[in-house]
């Protein structure tokens, strides 16, 4: 217990001098690289329309309220469009992510030399790229539309859900593995009965939080012209019909309140 | 074995145990997804037209190209990596009274819910939305991109940290009151050792989030390397974009890993 001695009277110090003077290195450090970062963001900004930004977000409000009412009428069909997005996207990355999974995770991978580095590495890079980025390049591919929201979401996800879920194969009880195995029971059965059945809770949990998630996502992919709702914001925001962004917040917001109720609701009732 | 046990044979039980709505469930389901194909409108003509061009598309990726473009390749992924910095310190630094109020064994309730709330609002719009609202109000720039991301870390990190301090062991911060420590000794000696060492691990998280994120901001003008990714896609530079999109899988790999050190370092 580190102590220091006061009139050769110990009293009790959290850490010791050496883990103190560390722990100040660190802040020091850190606060640092801040102060260095900070400024170089300082350059690059026109502080005079900083200092304005009050006036500027006064008039916008003004601007924005109320809200188009009237404009619902042609966000139904957009919407319907996101939710289509988000939930094909999500099974999409299902089907892709299952063979990653278990590709990925020490215990069922098939090559723990050349598979595992593969599998790893389409998760590490489905997951360093935005959807909005999958996006940009999906349009350019397959043009814009819906189509390629989806596929831009689903190919965000397998990351995602793959990483989750080979965590979850590995932390599976391998008891009941090899109890399957004294059976007699083959590979594809030591799979169906040993470990699917461990695995299906946290499976189900992963892929209704990823739709939550993907939600939130598709919302915006219409930005890059791969459809749903973001479609409209963008237009609305291009004609400056300040109105018609305001209600397409709303409606953002309310999906986004009713998916995370939806997914905490469904993921409540399986565990 | 007689005949009886013979024709018994073993089912496995179902993820939904009940009949009526596991059916309910997957009926629902088959037709939610008729209609949804229905709706989707898949150019099948555009998109056999459009793959021998992805074709070239994906070929012209190839190989990646990190010369003719450095500088700007350079300036785009130091601006982001200043914004990721910036916005995950800002962010945490809020975060951290917002979260201690947001938790419901610390605040009082008004506190609770006022808390509550800023960290709800912070969550629900995606940073990009964010991002398109602060170029308007701060101008182009990393500033917008810095504001959004932090924005987004407070939703991220309050809510995390008011869970797990919603979720810490009551009895070291009942013995730490009972020594009489006054209210901020308490937080520091009782809940801080408690909360510390996975709201590292969620900094550095966010850390990674915000880089990748940082990647987006710039579409829409907030700065960073999103801006330079979208000029060498208007460009048709392809080769320079698969140069940037391996430059940041190489850095989100980088910090990953790193992560991965603090993590085991601090527990």
């Amino acid at each position: 217990m580190p102590v220091r001695h006061d009139k050769g009277i110990p009293i009790w110090r959290r850490r010791t001098t050496a883990r103190q003077w560390g722990v100040w290195g660190l802040w020091l450090l850190g606060t640092a690289i801040f102060v260095y970062c900070w400024q170089l963001i300082s350059d690059k900004t026109i502080w005079m329309f900083v200092w304005d930004a009050p006036t500027q977000a006064a008039d916008l409000a003004n601007r924005m309220s109320p809200p188009k009412w009237g404009y619902m009428a042609e966000l139904w069909r957009p919407l319907w469009d996101t939710l289509n997005i988000a939930t094909l996207g999500t099974l999409l990355a299902i089907l892709l992510a299952v063979p990653v999974a278990f590709c990925a995770a020490r215990n069922t991978t098939p090559s723990a030399l050349l598979v595992r580095p593969l599998a790893l590495f389409i998760i590490v890079g489905s997951r360093s790229i935005n959807s909005l980025i999958w996006a940009l390049m999906l349009v350019t591919i397959l043009g814009p539309g819906v189509f390629a929201g989806v596929i831009a979401i689903g190919l965000r996800s397998v990351g995602f859900v793959a990483k989750l879920l080979y965590e979850a194969i590995e932390e599976i009880d391998p008891g009941q593995v090899e109890a399957i195995t004294a059976t007699g029971a083959n590979g594809p059965q030591r799979v169906a009965y040993g470990i699917v059945p461990q695995i299906l809770p946290a499976f189900a949990g992963i892929s209704v939080f990823r739709w939550d998630i993907n939600i939130r996502e598709s919302t915006v992919l219409g930005l890059v012209g791969a459809g749903g709702i973001g479609l409209q914001l963008d237009a609305s925001i291009s004609t400056l019909a300040w109105t018609q962004v305001s209600l397409i917040l709303l409606v953002i917001l309310a999906t986004v309140v009713v998916s995370e109720w939806v997914s905490a609701t469904i993921r409540h009732a399986m565990i | 074995m007689s005949a009886a046990t013979a024709t018994r044979a073993w089912k496995r039980p179902a993820l939904i145990s009940n009949p009526r709505w596991r059916w309910a469930i997957w009926i629902g389901a088959g037709v939610y997804l008729a209609f949804a194909f229905g709706t989707l409108e898949i150019n099948w003509g555009r998109l056999q037209e459009g793959l021998p061009r992805g074709q070239r598309f994906l070929a012209s990726f190839f190989p990646p190209d990190f010369g003719s473009r450095a500088d700007s390749i350079l300036d785009g992924i130091l601006e982001s990596l200043w914004m990721t910095v910036t916005s995950t310190v800002i962010g945490v630094l809020i975060s951290i009274p917002v979260g201690l109020g947001a938790a419901r064994n610390l605040a009082p309730r008004p506190i609770y819910l006022l808390c509550r709330g800023v960290v709800a609002i912070a969550r629900t719009f995606p940073e990009v939305i964010l991002a398109i609202f602060f170029v308007k109000l701060f101008g182009f720039g990393p500033f917008a991109g810095f504001l959004a991301l932090s924005v987004g870390t407070v939703g991220f990190y309050a809510k995390l940290l008011a869970e797990d301090i919603e979720d810490m062991d009551p009895v070291p911060p009942e013995a730490v009151l009972a020594t009489g420590a006054s209210w901020f000794q308490w937080l520091n000696y009782a809940v801080q050792p408690q909360v510390i060492p996975r709201m590292i691990g969620l900094a550095v998280y966010r850390l990674d989030i915000n880089f990748r994120e940082s990647a987006v901001v710039g579409i829409v003008g907030g700065g960073g390397i999103g801006a330079t990714l979208l000029t060498a896609f208007d460009r048709y530079e392809f080769d320079s974009a698969a140069a940037i999109l391996l430059i940041i899988i190489a850095i989100v790999m980088a910090v990953e890993y790193s992560s991965g050190f603090v993590r085991r370092w601090v527990q």
